[in-house]
């Protein structure tokens, strides 16, 4: 469904995307790994069209993003929900208007409709009777939980989740990880994760994918990556000082 | 050949840089304009933003307003008084208010405490995600940020300029015929006669024109803001201080043509 193919992409001298390619299946959940400043991030904002390849194609259902001009590229982004790193919620609106805001904005629904969608995506990520809040006035947790349920109340095809779990308790960390599991089989969406949480990372992804200086250096099964023989996947996976990886001395 | 090319290739960097600038800055400022002719128009947002930029802005507005007028009554007083032209005293507040303090003094006011404030608001959206998040729901950031601010300054510079000028007036008022002594029936039919229809309108196309200039400098520094509190912080400085230079470059020139 997602294809991408030898994606390049420098700011200044400094090229971080030098050549990726990748396949996303549809209806799997992809988990992006790799250390920081590789590139995952970037990678993710090129994925939704936030930012344009210096070279390479990225095809959603066929259709090449990179090429195309706005109104198609909206279509596009229409079918795409993003998790983004902070939760990305407006800060001028509570909880529920942010989570009711792409249903508002994009469709001619009825307030009656919305407001039993926005509810229900709120209760399906345990946070009903929150939605008279603002962002300020929630945890950090509940945050990306907010932002998961305004990524998935338009029901997109593919989302997108940019480390959704970086900074939380691993309480809070496991139940993020099982939601998106869980949402993921419900909603049957294609979800491509950026992630630095191991070994977790595994339990929940189909596919593994560790980027390494802008490059793919491995892909497969949750499984085959987490036994992998390969040095510099080792050395990430089990954060080890010796290895392929240049670490702070 | 080593000196010269040291010299020289710093300059030339830095004017393209400028020429960058400049251009991004027009082709911003483009968009806006295409945007705010272009439908679906968010109403609710700009009642918003003309409450911010409007109503937040009045107490300064009046405060500085009634101090301008009082301070030039003051001084031209003692001006006029060695001509024996002391009569001349409320045309002399009057037109100076009307055509160029007014305008001029309240867009300052305005880009002190509402412009700052915008840019700050938006580069805070742009580090947090909030404009990417727009985008990624196919929702245009112009539409939902920058037209708003843009219309809404329009509408509120020239009319908080008007409210300058009338409470600068009263100021002057108080000092001249409270303080100074001056008859109250010379105050307001000197105004009466020296005041043209031709002042009031110069007065208002500048301040439109420095509405525009401020959420223009102000929407584009925060869009395009840094990274982290400190690069929403240089935004910051940078729109205001950008706003408040473009705003009296602009005032000279635009009052060499009105003139």
């Amino acid at each position: 469904m997602i294809k991408i193919k030898e994606l390049k992409k420098s700011f200044g001298k400094q090229q971080v995307l030098k050549g990726v390619n990748l396949e996303i299946a549809s209806g799997e959940l992809l988990a992006v790994i790799g250390m920081s400043g590789g590139g995952k991030s970037v990678l993710l904002k090129h994925l939704i069209g936030l930012l344009k390849p210096d070279s390479g194609e990225i095809l959603i259902n066929g259709r090449n993003i990179v090429s195309m001009n706005q109104e198609d590229l909206d279509e596009i982004r229409s079918m795409v929900g993003v998790l983004f790193q902070g939760g990305a919620l407006f800060d001028s609106m509570t909880v529920y208007e942010n989570v009711s805001f792409p249903l508002k904005e994009k469709t001619k629904m009825n307030r009656e409709d919305i407001d039993v969608r926005a509810l229900s995506a709120l209760e399906d990520v345990g946070l009903s009777g929150m939605g008279h809040k603002y962002p300020a006035e929630i945890s950090g947790g509940m945050r990306k939980r907010v932002g998961l349920a305004r990524a998935l109340i338009s029901e997109p095809s593919v989302v997108l989740f940019d480390e959704p779990t970086t900074g939380l308790d691993p309480i809070t960390l496991n139940s993020i990880h099982r939601l998106i599991k869980s949402t993921q089989k419900k909603h049957g969406f294609t979800g491509v994760i950026i992630s630095h949480e191991l070994p977790e990372i595994f339990d929940i992804a189909d596919r593994v994918a560790v980027i390494h200086q802008g490059t793919i250096v491995q892909s497969g099964p949750s499984d085959e990556i987490r036994n992998s023989t390969d040095p510099l996947v080792q050395q990430f996976i089990s954060g080890g000082q010796a290895g392929p990886i240049k670490t702070i001395s | 050949m080593n000196i010269a090319e040291n010299i020289i290739r710093p300059i030339g960097a830095w004017g393209m840089d400028v020429v960058r600038s400049m251009g991004h800055m027009f082709i911003f400022l483009l968009r806006t304009i295409y945007y705010t002719f272009a439908p679906p128009f968010k109403f609710s947002l700009l009642l918003k933003q003309i409450r911010f930029i409007g109503s937040k802005s009045m107490v300064v507005i009046l405060l500085t307003g009634a101090f301008a007028g009082m301070v030039l009554a003051l001084q031209l007083f003692y001006t006029l008084r060695k001509f024996g032209s002391e009569a001349l005293l409320s045309p002399a507040i009057a037109l100076s208010l009307i055509r160029e303090l007014g305008p001029v003094l309240a867009a300052l006011m305005i880009t002190g405490r509402a412009g700052s404030a915008i840019a700050a608001e938006i580069g805070i959206k742009r580090i947090t995600e909030q404009i990417d998040a727009l985008v990624s729901m196919a929702l245009n950031p112009f539409r939902y940020l920058i037209v708003p601010n843009f219309v809404a300054s329009l509408i509120v510079f020239p009319l908080l300029a008007a409210i300058f000028d009338v409470v600068g007036i009263f100021g002057g008022y108080i000092v001249a015929v409270k303080l100074l002594g001056l008859s109250s029936g010379t105050y307001f039919s000197q105004i009466d006669v020296f005041v043209t229809m031709t002042d009031i309108r110069i007065g208002l196309y500048k301040s439109v024109s420095f509405g525009m200039i401020v959420s223009w400098v102000c929407c584009y520094k925060g869009f395009y803001s840094g990274y982290g509190a400190e690069g929403v912080s240089k935004v910051t400085t940078q729109a205001v201080v950008l706003s408040s230079v473009l705003i009296l470059i602009w005032d000279y020139f635009l009052g060499s043509i009105l003139l």
